[in-house]
């Protein structure tokens, strides 16, 4: 698997060429992030120091005055130290800042809780207006950079660290706001986002095994949501669950239930994290500690099937 | 412009009656600041807001919004009569700026936030090679927040010549007087350890402010900050410098007054 840094970096500098307006801004991460590849336009590579408040800042004025700034350090930092200038200096006017969040979730793991980012996708959620997208793989990242540059109006994308896996082709179909079916299947519908999706994958394999056919959907936006697909896997398969490694409490897993609950109210059993804040830790010992891995979500899957089942024979006999 | 002057205050005052509140000390102080700029320093079209060569105020301190707006009312923008509307529902004078007013550029109103704005229009300017300046009119309170000197020191860093920072320096913030709430003093050496031209001026002499102005404008090598002395609420002797006048309500009787003495000065 490719290294995700290096791989950014290159779509990053790609862009560059093609749109002169485009500027990145680095907070002295430029180097762990990848955005320090821009360097090669050094008049259009800015790096602000460690002040994630004045990047922000700096990037409203730039998109004001007709710039397409990126914004890129740790997603912790990024909407955590600059969450009240995102929503006053760039949401609020709409402005075209384009933010890039390595390093969310688990992936920084050894780091511990401080660098583990498990609340960005709650509080970038509400905040009007703003574009929230989380790649599953390295054509969804180059395909979602690439729309967030020549697409007017404030982008969140949330990216781990380390190396980033392939799923997909390049020329596999990919739009902002369309969840992509991965797999079909009757008996439950698997929904994930990011870094969970390959995750989520071998879980499918996983059921096959044992003769549960499983649908998987990758909510790689995850605002504006796919409600229509959503909402077309939990008629078919009358089962959901979600995989997230963000905290349970505002994620993909209550905007999957936002969705459901008024028109199709299924069961759904979420997989994430629950409302604690992480740890140190070697990547699969933590996977198995905060409970994302393949056996949790397959586990998840079969406890949901009987949730149904249970639901569907109470309604037969009243 | 003193005329300009006294009749934005008298406009101020007509706002904040008409809208039963608004910050009225802290608009007042900023006056002959804001006039300086619209009707005698900075490039604009009226009838054309977003003419790209235009000179940009980001008003850091958003809570004088009523003293903005009654400078973009005269200088052309829009009606006179929209002021009536100020902190009315529905109405584009909003509270605190936002950028769909004619002539707002950015949204403002938390503070601290104004001068990273204009560091990146100014930039932006740079980059594009027009000759536009990004002008932030701040409050001396807001430099409590970590932001203001992150700002500072990016536009030292990058010589942003082209960014003007003025600071609205009353001396009172919401709470108490500046220096009892926390200390700002020695301002100036602090701009200019972060790499700015420092000016101190009194804030209500036009030709200070004037002559502050060309000398920002002819410095090419930094960015430059003017600490404006200023009184907060001037122009109403029953508010001037009181430390309770940064967010007070007002009644009809004080404002009525208020008007009375405005009106004396003509």
């Amino acid at each position: 698997m490719p290294p995700l840094k290096e791989e950014l970096g290159k779509i990053l500098v790609e862009l560059g060429r093609e749109y002169k307006d485009m500027v990145v801004i680095a907070g002295d991460l430029g180097k762990s992030t990848g955005a320090s590849s821009f360097e090669i336009f050094p008049e259009r590579y800015f790096n602000l120091g460690i002040s994630e408040q004045d990047m922000i800042g700096t990037a409203a004025g730039l998109a004001s005055a007709g710039k397409i700034p990126v914004v890129s350090t740790y997603a912790i930092f990024l909407v955590g130290r600059a969450w009240e200038q995102i929503r006053n200096s760039v949401a609020r006017d709409r402005l075209n800042v384009k933010m890039i969040a390595t390093h969310a979730g688990i992936s920084p793991y050894a780091d511990g809780a401080s660098h583990q980012c498990f609340e960005d996708i709650a509080i970038m959620r509400c905040i009007p207006g703003v574009t929230l997208v989380l790649p599953a793989d390295l054509s969804e990242m180059r395909h979602a950079v690439r729309a967030a540059v020549e697409t007017t109006g404030p982008f969140y994308i949330r990216l781990a660290r380390g190396e980033i896996p392939r799923i997909f082709e390049d020329d596999d179909e990919f739009q902002i706001g369309k969840a992509r079916r991965i797999k079909d299947g009757p008996d439950v519908g698997i929904i994930a986002s990011g870094f969970l999706v390959p995750e989520v994958i071998k879980a499918e394999a996983l059921l096959r095994k044992e003769g549960i056919r499983a649908t998987v959907l990758d909510m790689h936006t995850i605002k504006p949501a796919d409600n229509e697909a959503i909402l077309e896997v939990a008629r078919q398969t009358g089962a959901i669950v979600t995989a997230e490694d963000h905290n349970l409490l505002g994620g993909l897993g209550s905007t999957v239930a936002e969705i459901l609950h008024g028109e199709t109210p299924v069961p759904v059993e979420m997989i994430g994290i629950h409302d604690r804040f992480g740890e140190s830790g070697e990547l699969g010992q933590l996977m198995e500690m905060y409970g994302l891995t393949a056996l949790h979500i397959a586990n998840a899957a079969k406890r949901v099937i009987k949730v149904r089942d249970l639901g569907n024979r109470r309604g037969l006999r009243s | 412009m003193t005329e300009i002057a006294q009749q934005i205050r008298r406009d101020i005052v007509t706002m904040i009656r008409s809208a039963r509140s608004g910050h009225l000390g802290p608009s007042m102080s900023c006056v002959e600041l804001l006039v300086s700029l619209y009707f005698d320093r900075m490039n604009y079209r009226p009838k054309d807001p977003t003419w790209s060569e235009r000179d940009r105020l980001v008003l850091c301190k958003g809570h004088a919004a009523p003293a903005l707006y009654a400078t973009l009312a005269r200088a052309g923008y829009f009606d006179y009569e929209e002021l009536l509307t100020f902190r009315k529902a529905g109405s584009m004078l909003q509270g605190h700026p936002v950028s769909r007013t004619p002539g707002v550029d950015v949204s403002t109103g938390s503070l601290g936030q104004g001068l990273s704005i204009a560091n990146g229009i100014a930039l932006a300017g740079r980059l594009d090679g027009k000759s536009y300046r990004a002008y932030a009119l701040m409050g001396d309170g807001e430099c409590d927040e970590g932001q203001v000197w992150e700002a500072a020191m990016t536009a030292g860093h990058l010589g942003l010549s082209n960014v003007t920072a003025v600071i609205d320096r009353n001396g009172v913030q919401s709470d108490d007087a500046t220096e009892k709430v926390k200390r700002k003093e020695p301002l100036d050496r602090k701009w200019r350890s972060f790499g700015w031209q420092v000016l101190e001026i009194d804030g209500h002499n036009l030709t200070q402010i004037h002559r502050s102005f060309d000398l920002a404008e002819s410095t090419t090598d930094r960015p430059t900050v003017i600490i404006a002395r200023t009184v907060k609420g001037k122009g109403l002797s029953f508010l001037e410098g009181d430390a309770n006048s940064h967010n007070a309500s007002f009644s009809e009787e004080d404002l009525e007054w208020a008007m009375d003495e405005l009106r004396s000065w003509e």
